[in-house]
């Protein structure tokens, strides 16, 4: 009961700060120029003749991946920035004293706060991906091996981000939660590329690098899951083994072990900012 | 079994608050250290001191907020660790803040829902309109001034039916007409037997409105007492002529006595019995002194406040 009063209130507080417009806007543009920009592809001229359409699918199977890449990014951003003042701005503001002054659970609080901020975030990258699965469905014709999984993952992909954008703020301000998540975002992808560019290389040491970064923080992992869903398995095929390092191309599926690390890392990190939460002065 | 619960339901209702030997620590900083005290159901008590004497830290500690380093806590007769604790009180924060993107008959909403009470419509709009925001029902809490927040703050005190209402400077914000409003709600909350926790710095606030005073200094409880036992003395202040050595002795046996030219000043006991001053009177103009003037003379609170924060109290306080 606190728990849907608490998440309700933090999904209106997305609606009324127009942070859902500001979204709406930035999305429908990208999906129109997306859109655009994939109907350029078929009978494009390149160094190696106009591409056909089968080519330009192939093409598309990866631009896709690209441009999730960015709703990810945004949805991340977007729901860090969110949960980063939803902890530490109330306490700090003084919000938090009268509502956790009421006969509530503080657990009940966060656990509100943290299923309205999914449901804002996972709202926002299926609703989103999905469009923009339909736009190149309509321009060029393509459509992923498996939509639904991949849009799952992109979602278990900022849960996993917000869910440590709560603990942070729960024990930093609100400013500096939402920059260090992020910036954590940012350098396990980075820290993924440049394991993929271990493989390719043979390197196992820096192979290693993507590895132990996506254990720590699931998002990279989650990523290659959706992308590995999203792209057309030809891509692979053409582009060989070890797909070159190539960003935006995954080589397998996601094991049912690294899922299930997910969501026992999930169920930790909350856990554990329910642990400091509990304990904070306010 | 019903016997029991017969047995329980007659015994007088658990206070309102209590806590004894609260204690919190801030690094080496001691904030609070020692700290009980009692307020009945019913009873208004002010929370007085100088600021960092640890009046806030107390307040947040009986409200689950802060966590103490050592005490206990009993609201309205349970422990404070458990949330239901909180299920009758109302808490207006000296750091007073609300959504600013809801309006306030939502935040009431809110704080119905969260205390799970059961409020109509029609009781939240009579709570704002106490507390002077009834043509602001639908307005932004975002476009108010700190004024109009801290009323907000009252009505959200007020409106879950509290049986304990904790008010930490609840009109620090406020108009000279707001205060006037915040001491009207006080008294009409204590007519109607709900406990009022009043942390303020205006004292003549506190002294109108409050039945007892906990004096905090430097995180300890300097003293404590009703307003009669505070204000102790009741003093008389008299201008005498022809006083000679018998009416100074009727003087003396009145009470402790000092002298200032033809002012003379005695201290009596703090209950009025109504018949001291009068037969004094009546001695001394019996004995042939000629009585110019008599003034009764009550300690203020500032002052007793401000002697106990000096330590140039002759004795302790009691408790």
């Amino acid at each position: 009961m606190i728990v849907l009063t608490v998440a309700g209130l933090t999904l209106r507080e997305a609606f009324r700060r127009r942070v859902v417009w500001a979204l709406l806007v930035l999305t429908v543009a990208l999906l129109v120029l997306s859109g655009w920009g994939f109907s350029k592809l078929i009978g494009l001229d390149t160094d190696l003749g106009t591409m056909t359409s089968g080519e330009a699918r192939l093409v598309a199977s990866l631009l896709i991946n690209l441009i999730m890449f960015g709703f990810s990014l945004i949805a991340a951003i977007g729901t860090a920035f969110l949960a980063g003042p939803t902890l530490a701005g109330e306490v700090e503001s003084g919000q938090a004293l009268a509502m956790l002054a009421r006969p509530v659970r503080r657990s009940s609080v966060l656990l509100g706060k943290w299923l309205g901020l999914l449901t804002f975030g996972c709202g926002y990258v299926i609703l989103a991906g999905l469009a923009q699965l339909l736009v190149v469905r309509a321009v060029v014709g393509y459509w992923p091996p498996s939509p639904t999984s991949g849009l799952a993952l992109l979602a278990a992909e900022t849960v996993v981000l917000l869910t440590l954008a709560l603990l942070l703020s729960s024990v930093v301000s609100p400013m500096a939660s939402g920059i260090i998540s992020v910036g954590l975002f940012g350098a396990t992808w980075v820290a993924g590329v440049v394991g993929g560019i271990g493989g390719a290389l043979g390197n196992e040491g820096v192979e290693r690098v993507g590895t132990v970064s996506r254990v720590i923080l699931p998002t990279d992992g989650l990523w290659r899951g959706a992308m590995n869903a999203f792209q057309d398995p030809i891509a692979l095929v053409q582009m060989g083994p070890g797909e070159g390092g190539f960003p935006f191309l995954s080589e397998a599926p996601l094991t049912p072990a690294y899922l299930t690390w997910a969501a026992v890392w999930i169920a930790v990190i909350l856990g554990l900012t329910a642990l400091s939460f509990q304990r904070r002065d306010v | 079994m019903t016997s029991e619960t017969g047995a329980l339901a007659d015994l007088p209702p658990s206070p309102a608050v209590w806590c004894s030997g609260l204690r919190k620590r801030y690094g080496r900083r001691t904030a609070v250290e020692e700290v009980s005290f009692t307020v009945a159901r019913g009873e208004v008590l002010g929370l007085l001191g100088p600021n960092g004497a640890g009046k806030t830290s107390v307040i947040k500690m009986l409200l689950g907020l802060v966590r103490p380093d050592a005490g206990e806590v009993l609201l309205l007769g349970r422990r404070a660790s458990d949330p239901r604790s909180r299920s009758a009180v109302g808490y207006l924060p000296e750091l007073f803040r609300y959504q600013p993107w809801l309006t306030p008959t939502e935040v009431l909403d809110l704080h119905v829902r969260l205390a799970r009470a059961d409020v109509t419509a029609a009781e939240r709009e009579e709570c704002l309109a106490l507390v002077g925001l009834a043509g602001r029902t639908g307005d932004r809490v975002g476009g108010f001034s700190k004024g109009m927040q801290q009323r907000l703050g009252l009505a959200v005190a007020l409106v879950a039916r509290p049986e304990l209402v904790v008010l930490d400077e609840p009109t620090s914000a406020l108009d000279p007409v707001g205060r006037v409003d915040v001491r009207d709600i006080v008294l009409s909350l204590k007519a109607r037997g709900v406990a009022v926790l009043l942390n303020s710095h205006l004292i003549g606030e506190v002294e109108r409105v409050c039945d007892r005073v906990v004096i905090l200094d430097r995180g300890r409880v300097a003293a404590s007492g009703t307003l009669a036992e505070l204000l102790g003395q009741r003093e008389v202040r008299l201008r005498l002529a022809g006083v000679d050595g018998a009416g100074e002795d009727r003087l003396r046996a009145a009470g402790s006595l000092n002298r200032s030219g033809d002012w003379f000043t005695v201290q009596l006991a703090s209950e009025d019995d109504g018949v001291t001053v009068p037969d004094l009177v009546r001695d001394l103009v019996g004995l042939g002194v000629r009585v110019h003037a008599v003034e009764p003379v009550r300690i203020s609170l500032e002052e007793r406040l401000l002697a106990v924060l000096r330590h140039d109290e002759p004795e302790a306080a009691p408790r």
